[in-house]
């Protein structure tokens, strides 16, 4: 009772997750190994000391308020790498415009066609359509489009951490190797989980994935009710 | 004092982006809409880079601890997936493999074109 009592507080928590985050960190570097990503460390370790001690879940997540709170202002400081690469983003931007065509136009045609084949119905269709943006961007479009917006949300977040960990290895499976590509592959596919990734590549892979968050959520916002009605969804 | 000075001005297009986008029927996040003001008013020289640089790219280097709470959040909610879990999971791989590949492509391919003209 003693010990669940020393770490069912607050500061325990935020201990918790900065910990954990510092452990994954410190493994990658020990390691040598580049492509391990500190969440596969620290998820697991957080789930394991919340059990092992009982604490609820909901605790957890209400005491690490803040921690969660600092994600808006971490996505607007992303404004901060545009300016600073301004100049990368104006000579590349014919090649920005047509990454995020095709990724958005790609994002939800391949949900579309790949539900079926996997056993997915027209429940999962819905609801996964926008998984490629933002978290809150892809709620919006889903509710509209008349899907279940939870699984939305849960489809993003876990897409983005499918992407920021498998990233780096199939970006150099795939030979894409410039940096403003890199950039784009990471924020069209796996928004602020693939941009917080894409940073640790370099400044401009970061910039560029953080404009791509912007671009894929307008332009698939545009893109789910178009191709709602054409297939007749 | 210059940590709270770039605090309070990201703080600032946070919230000037959350009023727009609440205006707007919440369409665009608050913080993509702060994300692209932050660049508008660095460009119009109203916010100077030396102002916002240090907290800017502490909070942008460290992006990823900020997801960790509502990762964790995901656990809440097994009950909505595990029945097509493995497909669930599937799918999400695969397109986001598909759209990586495409993208990054797209890019290198309209740079190929660019360079022949």
């Amino acid at each position: 009772m003693m010990v669940h009592e020393i770490f069912n507080n607050l500061p325990a928590m935020l201990l918790l997750t900065i910990g954990a985050y510092l452990l994954g960190v410190w493994l990658r570097r020990k390691s040598g190994i580049a492509l391990l990503h500190p969440f596969v460390i620290s998820i697991p370790v957080i789930i394991a000391v919340i059990k092992l001690f009982d604490i609820s879940p909901e605790f957890y997540i209400q005491s690490n308020s803040l921690i969660d709170f600092m994600l808006g202002p971490s996505v607007v400081s992303l404004g901060y790498l545009l300016y600073k690469h301004r100049q990368t983003i104006r000579e590349n931007i014919a090649g920005i415009m047509s990454a995020v065509v095709a990724g958005s136009i790609l994002g939800v045609v391949s949900v579309y066609l790949l539900c079926p084949v996997l056993g997915l119905d027209e429940f999962f269709v819905k609801a996964l359509e926008a998984k490629s943006v933002t978290t809150p961007i892809a709620m919006d479009i889903t509710r509209s489009a008349g899907g279940d917006v939870s699984l939305a949300a849960v489809s993003v977040i876990i897409s983005g951490f499918i992407g920021a960990l498998v990233g780096p290895l199939a970006l150099k499976l795939f030979g894409i190797k410039d940096p403003v590509a890199k950039g784009l592959a990471m924020g069209c596919s796996s928004h602020g989980l693939g941009t917080a990734r894409a940073i640790e590549m370099g400044a401009v892979e970061g910039a560029i994935s953080g404009l791509s968050i912007a671009l894929m959520g307008i332009l698939t916002a545009v893109i789910v009710p178009l191709f709602n009605s054409l297939v007749g969804l | 004092m210059k940590v709270f000075k770039g605090l309070f001005i990201i703080l600032l297009h946070l919230v000037i982006g959350n009023v727009i986008s609440f205006c707007t029927g919440e369409f665009i996040p608050g913080s993509v809409l702060g994300m692209i003001i932050l660049f508008l008013s660095l460009m119009a020289g109203i916010v100077k880079e030396d102002s916002v640089r240090d907290v800017a790219l502490f909070l942008t280097d460290n992006m990823a601890i900020f997801f960790i709470p509502a990762l964790i959040g995901i656990l809440e909610m097994w009950g909505l997936i595990k029945m097509h879990f493995l497909a669930w999971v599937a799918l999400l791989t695969i397109t986001a493999l598909l759209v990586m590949a495409v993208s990054g492509w797209a890019k290198q391919l309209t740079d190929r074109i660019r360079r022949r003209k």
